[in-house]
């Protein structure tokens, strides 16, 4: 035995157990360099719920300055910056990270993997996303207008240029936002192709496409749109800073750029976004719409390829956004056509959807609620959808408070009502205990009557032509009293989100112990303890069916026995 | 004692707007009025549109009753009970025959929605433009609008003037940023986009008044760049084009107001058709006096307000490109007598 001069011993971890101040630390930096998907999951779903409650707080400063005409409760400067970054919050800081907080911490376990595919990809990208939000916020500080009045970005969510050039944006409120969004695109990036290769490559024995539970499906599907419509949007980023700052001429309209390029480049990006939002949202449902009517989801493989389906045409679709820029006849026809093709795989899957309820015993606890009041909504905002696809009709309504009612449908109506479902649904697994169910209904009833009296309105005020991006508006034009309502109806979902928000923390405290599977469902989360132990699974799960957990409650019956 | 708010008066504030809202609604606003609304048409494509919305209103909403009275009837029917709650329901994985059946229908809808708005597109589009058609050039500035008229030999701002009956094609140019032409009554809105010359055309049906605004996001005064197009008969327009072509007045009783604005900096941005002033920066002022409005529709053109606005055009408009000339109260008043003459 030669003579060990190393201390080897001393040199693996000679650190004793630490005391209280930095346990803390240690506890937080735990967090920092986690690499854990269910961790990296939870600290998106953090994220996004701090930036609802700013971007929140943004829709409400401006509805108190819309509720009476002419108000002076904000400058036009602020008023344009409001708008400008509550678009930009919610879209990217919140829709893009809840997709990725539930698809990061649900797509392994519902797959029966231990971990995503590349987890240092995962937190280098959640890491990504989180600065970028940070750099845009900091333009209230750091980016120094023209105006004095700090400088957020005051563009609109939508940034047409030549607005965007120096010459009209100067200090640096454009350049934050054009930053922030080519970092935060790069973190989309990384999770997309992340989720993919998970999806790919992870699953357990059994585990076929075809036996994937829909939620997986959809995220796979959203991430591959994020491949395609993410990288655009990067690119126009880019050429915008090098317009800015390099002497380029992408968009300057004065030395021959073009400013339509811009629109294309943004809403080629800007369209199935909104898919890639909704999506995942419709995966929620998918979930939970089966458990909570106590029956199989109707025509799964309509669904699967109606979910596809939808993803193709929506490429498909951009200049929809465009119908007023002079675009040829023809151009508008064919626009009109394809955007109207959306119409057929989304009234397939609400068909499904009913079916599904149909013959169950539905059961109303709070997501199911949140799921119900989805249905109907987005009903209503497809069909708003197909009357601004009527091409001279959205000669109208383009641009109109009818365009911000419709898509204030898809994003809340849809997107965050499935939301909230997903997370009264899944707190128990994550946290182990149950959200309160009387909290639980009054954030519903709250949320739903709020929204509808908003939102409704809007659509009103739209006809009356009332365009949007106006800090204020004439007393003459006949849309006071429907801002009034319209302010009102935004105060009252302030206050069921803030009810919400009490009882994600009274819960997590106070809430019912919860146990495995407290809904009875049928996907292979519910097989592990709440919340799952690091890794998930012990011995790797073996499945049959598209519900697992069926064949095992029902041995007698199992699904593998009918499923085409 | 205080007296107590009369339910007429309620009536007046609170329920007539709202009862005018679902009038307008409901189609029953007829003729020409001041409103920005769509519902209430006033040209020949404003009335294809509304038309064309009419039918589609219909079809969605016949789509809206059938699927979301399913929707009701499901919850209210299937709701579980709890006197079996320990069984399953039957599980059912779907039906291919019913899936098809059911993918049809979406499908004939869309061919039928999309013949109809393929007709209108090229309807309205593709319409020719009539041998005695008005050209008129309108020129986006941030925030207001600029006039003219080539074939006439006119500039003017923001209150546009055109005769009815009689087809008016507007070429859509920008100075600067993105804007859009949009007077619901009149037509659906088209773009301004720098270097990217559009048109669009309107044929008014009645004379009257007629209100609209920039419609694209186009900087910090966007909300008050408002629009005003008056419709005018035949012997009304052909007045208007008459005065309109005459160089501006000159009246000797306001000739210090004259000095002041060709000799400050007001000259360098206006002009005054017949003056030394050529700016072309700001609005044409030549027919000022003429014009119901000033700052872009956002203030009654009376001499206070034009005082207030040579004063500080921030105060009134913040954002404003025109600044505040720092003239004395004596200077401003004169400027003010002189601007009142250029009828």
């Amino acid at each position: 035995m030669g003579v060990q001069t190393l201390p080897i011993d001393a040199a693996l971890d000679v650190t004793t157990p630490r005391r209280s101040p930095s346990q803390l630390l240690e506890w937080l930096h735990g967090w920092v360099v986690t690499v854990d998907h269910k961790q990296l999951g939870l600290m998106y779903m953090l994220y996004a719920i701090v930036f609802l409650l700013v971007g929140g707080a943004e829709a409400i400063a401006i509805r108190i300055q819309l509720a009476f005409p002419n108000n002076l409760f904000l400058s036009p400067e602020v008023y344009n910056e409001m708008f400008t970054m509550h678009g930009t919050t919610m879209v990217f800081l919140v829709g893009m990270m809840y997709i990725f907080a539930f698809g990061n911490y649900l797509v392994p376990l519902m797959i029966g993997a231990r971990d995503m595919a590349f987890p240092r990809l995962n937190a280098f990208s959640f890491w990504m996303s989180a600065f970028g939000g940070l750099l845009l916020y900091y333009s209230f500080i750091g980016g120094f207008g023209l105006y004095g009045m700090g400088g957020a970005p005051d563009v609109t969510w939508w940034a047409y240029a030549p607005l965007t050039a120096k010459a009209f944006s100067p200090g640096h409120a454009t350049d934050y936002w054009a930053l922030a969004l080519i970092v935060m695109g790069f973190g989309t990036l990384g999770s997309a192709i992340n989720i993919i290769a998970t999806t790919l490559c992870l699953r357990c024995r059994g585990m076929t496409l075809l036996h994937m539970p829909l939620f997986v499906w959809l995220m796979f599907v959203t991430s591959g749109l994020i491949l395609i419509v993410i990288t655009p949007l990067t690119a126009a980023q880019i050429m915008l800073l090098i317009d800015r700052y390099l002497g380029g001429h992408f968009f300057d309209t004065q030395a021959g750029g073009s400013a339509t390029i811009w629109m294309h480049f943004f809403w080629i990006f800007g369209h199935p976004e909104v898919y890639v939002l909704v999506l995942p949202a419709f995966g929620f449902a998918s979930e939970i719409i089966p458990v909570f009517s106590r029956k199989a989801i109707f025509g799964y493989p309509a669904m699967v390829a109606a979910s596809v389906g939808i993803a193709f045409v929506s490429l498909g679709v951009w200049a929809h956004h465009m119908f007023t820029i002079g675009m040829t006849s023809v151009g508008n026809a064919f626009f009109a056509l394809s955007t109207m093709l959306v119409g057929i795989p989304t009234g397939i899957k609400i068909f499904n959807w009913l079916a599904t309820l149909w013959g169950g015993k539905i059961r109303f606890a709070t997501p199911m609620l949140f799921c119900i009041a989805f249905l109907f909504q987005f009903l209503i905002a497809g069909l708003t959808g197909i009357m601004l696809a009527v091409a001279p009709w959205d000669w109208q309504l383009h641009n109109s408070y009818f365009v911000i009612a419709h898509f204030h449908y898809v994003l809340v109506g849809a997107i965050v009502f499935n939301i909230f479902a997903a997370v009264y649904y899944w707190y128990p697994k994550v946290t182990g205990r149950m959200l309160s169910e009387t909290l639980g209904k009054w954030h519903f009833w709250l949320f739903l009557i709020g929204f509808h009296v908003t939102f409704d309105t809007m659509h009103f005020v739209g006809f009356l032509g009332m365009p949007r991006s106006i800090y204020t508006y004439m007393p003459d034009r006949g849309w006071n009293t429907l801002n009034l309502i319209i302010s009102l109806g935004g105060f009252v979902q302030g206050i069921a989100v803030l009810i919400f928000a009490w009882n994600l923390i009274y819960s997590w405290f106070r809430g019912k112990e919860a146990g495995n599977d407290p809904w009875d469902a049928w996907t292979l989360e519910w097989s592990v303890p709440s919340p799952p132990p690091p890794y998930n699974f012990a011995t790797d799960p073996v499945v049959y069916s598209r519900r697992p957990l069926w064949d095992i409650k029902h041995p007698d019956d199992p699904d593998w026995k009918y499923e085409a | 004692m205080k007296p107590r708010r009369s339910p007429s008066l309620i009536f007046t504030r609170v329920l007539c707007p709202a009862l005018a809202c679902m009038s307008a609604m409901t189609c029953v606003a007829q003729g020409p009025q001041a409103t920005p609304s769509i519902l209430a048409p006033a040209s020949t494509s404003a009335h294809q549109i509304y038309a064309l919305s009419q039918f589609v209103l219909m079809i969605t909403g016949g789509i809206f009753a059938a699927v979301g009275g399913l929707l009701v009837f499901v919850i209210i029917k299937f709701h579980a009970r709890d006197d079996d709650a320990e069984h399953e329901p039957p599980q059912i994985y779907g039906s291919t025959q019913v899936e098809l059946a059911w993918s049809v229908i979406p499908i004939l809808i869309v061919v039928v929605l999309f013949l109809t708005t393929a007709r209108i597109i090229f309807a309205i589009q593709d319409a020719p433009e009539p041998a005695d058609a008005l050209d008129v050039i309108v020129i986006g500035h941030q925030f207001w609008w600029e006039f003219r008229y080539p074939k006439l030999g006119i500039v003017t701002a923001n209150e546009l003037h055109v005769p009815v009956d009689r087809a008016t094609y507007l070429r859509l140019l920008s100075a600067d940023v993105d804007h859009s032409f949009w007077v619901p009554q009149l037509a659906g809105k088209t773009d301004l986009i720098p270097d990217h010359p559009n048109e669009t055309w309107i044929q008014p049906l009645h004379t009257g008044l007629y209100l609209g605004q920039c419609a694209q996001f186009c900087g910090v005064e966007h909300a008050k760049m408002l629009l005003r197009v008056y419709v005018d008969s035949p012997q009304q327009f052909a007045a208007w084009v008459k005065n309109e072509q005459q160089s501006g007045v000159q009246d000797s009783t306001v000739a210090a107001g004259r000095h002041v604005f060709d000799t400050e900096a007001c000259a360098n941005c206006h002009r005054i058709a017949g003056t030394a002033a050529t700016g072309s920066f700001g609005p044409d002022l030549t027919h000022l006096a003429s014009r119901a409005t000033i700052a872009s529709g956002v203030l009654a053109n009376t001499p206070q307000n034009l005082h207030d606005w040579i004063q500080d055009p921030n105060s009134l408009k913040p954002g404003v490109l025109m600044p505040a000339m720092q003239l004395n109260e004596s200077q401003i008043d004169e400027l003010v007598a002189y601007l009142d003459t250029l009828h």
